[in-house]
């Protein structure tokens, strides 16, 4: 079914399993594989491990057995290519936007002259243009989330990890970031693994979802999307959304049973 | 629609007005009127100046003897911010090294809470006795008072980093120092802030009560010292003169140290952010 992705996997998360230190079994047998360019979500209850799963894949903590590799790269490790956006903006309140979205090169001892048309370009990206200056707590739930996923952009990352980035946020504001997000995945090269417990947000952004079972999280369907892109908002009321989701639904209930 | 808001905005602006003028006017009105109950009570009851003497007469004695509560003042505040800077620079110090290894942190702490629940004015003579300075014992004594605050302080905000921001910083590689410089010591401000304003507070607190246990005649004698000798001399207006100056100096530092908090945090802390609702 998706040949193109088995053939040249990103990422392989072969027979993963993940025991916490509390004794919680949050991953058993987990497989997936995400092909380059794929907008790959991971659907499932909360509870059914797939931040855990998330995590593995940036490299923070380690899989109890199995093994996460990246075929395509030598050397296998490609931690560096990685951007992360998680469910809270998570920045850092005592920096500007400037400062926060610098913040990744900075680690990478990029002098601040030098990354600065870098923050503008991947701050323009995102609509924040003039906000350079502009500190965490006096931009909305919405643009504080547009900084978070510029500061994961500004790396020019290969794989770009998302945690229910907008969970917390109104149906407007969301509906308006997964337009902007979706055009950015396709006017770059990037890859994306988001995660969602929205069946309607994971059918409208992505070619592929895996729909994941709890206790323990394992993928227990994997399922493509098939609707061309570009997707806009009458996608959304279109009978082909439609089905999809009903797909899904089923397929997520089939999970909760299982 | 203008007219509308103008008279919603109007009532609002009165009474923030008014209380910003509240706010240095009671306090005020309440001194002055306890100054007068107390100049009162002096009259009244005829009360001997040695006994209580009257605010007039303290401030009397507060001008006149300025050429001796001067060179104290300075002596006390020397001491004051001598130790206040060894306490930043050790208890900052200290709690970036806690911050580094869990086990420093476990082994040394104990230590630095038995130094802080000994009370001062018991293990100021042993001090004294051991260290023939008497300035240096003195700066000993306001530094082991100030120095908790700012240790445990900046521990706490040195440990109180977002988790995920760490984690944000793990991905990128970030070294120890990077974390330390660009994400513990940036969380840990309000907090080490904090513990500044209580740690300047103490560091006067210290080197007063260290002075009177020292009562260290002669030069350099701060005005702890000016109180004793002239409780001895039944000078009493001139205890409260010393007195008024201590007070008045903590509260300065307390001011100050404020200040300095506001600026640092104005931008972005929400202790400081004004918030109109």
């Amino acid at each position: 079914m998706l040949q193109d992705a088995t053939a040249r996997p990103l990422v392989r998360l072969s027979h993963v399993d993940k025991l916490f230190g509390n004794g919680t079994l949050a991953l058993k047998d987990m497989n997936l594989d995400v092909g380059e360019h794929e907008f790959v979500s991971l659907l499932g209850p909360s509870g059914c491990g797939k931040s855990t799963a998330l995590r593995l894949v940036a490299g923070l903590g380690e899989a109890t057995a199995g093994t996460i590799e990246w075929p395509s790269r030598a050397g296998g490790k490609g931690l560096r290519d990685i951007g992360f956006v998680f469910q809270e903006p998570t920045l850092m309140p005592w920096a500007t936007v400037f400062d926060n979205v610098y913040l990744p090169l900075r680690l990478q001892l990029v002098a601040r002259g030098k990354a600065a048309d870098e923050v503008a370009a991947v701050l323009a990206k995102v609509g924040l243009t003039g906000f350079e200056g502009a500190y965490p707590r006096e931009l909305s739930g919405g643009m504080k989330m547009r900084v978070s996923i510029a500061r994961a952009l500004v790396t020019k990352p290969r794989l770009l990890l998302m945690d229910e980035p907008f969970a917390a946020l109104d149906e407007i504001t969301r509906f308006k970031l997964n337009n902007d997000l979706l055009e950015l995945w396709r006017s770059q090269s990037w890859t994306v693994i988001f995660v969602t417990h929205s069946v309607y947000e994971s059918v409208y952004l992505s070619n592929r979802i895996a729909v994941m079972a709890a206790r323990p999280g394992r993928v227990v369907a994997d399922l493509r999307i098939g609707a061309p892109y570009p997707r806009d908002d009458e996608f959304r009321t279109s009978t082909v959304y439609n089905d999809y989701c009903r797909q899904v639904s089923r397929s997520l209930g089939e999970a909760m049973r299982a | 629609m203008s007219v509308a808001v103008e008279q919603a905005v109007r009532p609002r602006d009165r009474s923030e007005r008014i209380e910003r003028i509240a706010r240095t006017a009671l306090p005020i009105a309440i001194g002055v009127v306890s100054i007068v109950i107390w100049d009162l009570v002096v009259r009244l009851n005829d009360l001997p100046h040695y006994i209580l003497p009257a605010p007039g007469l303290v401030a009397k004695s507060l001008w006149n003897d300025w050429g001796t509560l001067y060179p104290a003042l300075l002596v006390t505040l020397r001491i004051t911010f001598l130790a206040l800077a060894v306490a930043v620079i050790g208890g900052v110090g200290l709690a970036i090294l806690f911050a580094q290894s869990k086990w420093i942190e476990i082994s040394f702490f104990p230590y630095a809470v038995i130094l802080q629940v000994t009370p001062i004015i018991a293990v100021a003579p042993l001090i004294l006795i051991y260290v023939e300075n008497t300035h240096i014992a003195l700066l000993i004594c306001a530094w082991i008072v100030a120095f908790f605050p700012i240790l445990s302080n900046t521990t706490l905000g040195l440990n109180s980093a977002d988790h995920n921001l760490i984690n944000l910083f793990q991905l990128y590689g970030a070294t120890r120092w990077q974390v330390l410089r660009y994400l513990r010591i940036p969380s840990a401000m309000p907090y080490f802030l904090g513990g500044l304003r209580i740690a300047g507070g103490l560091s006067l607190i210290g080197s007063v009560v260290a002075e009177f246990t020292a009562g260290s005649a002669g030069q350099g004698s701060g005005l702890a010292f000016r109180i004793l000798e002239a409780g001895y001399r039944l000078n009493i207006p001139r205890m409260f003169a010393a007195l008024i100056l201590i007070s008045a100096t903590g509260i300065v530092i307390f001011l100050f140290f404020t200040a300095v908090s506001h600026l640092i945090l104005r931008k972005w802390h929400e202790s400081a952010v004004r918030r109109e609702n």
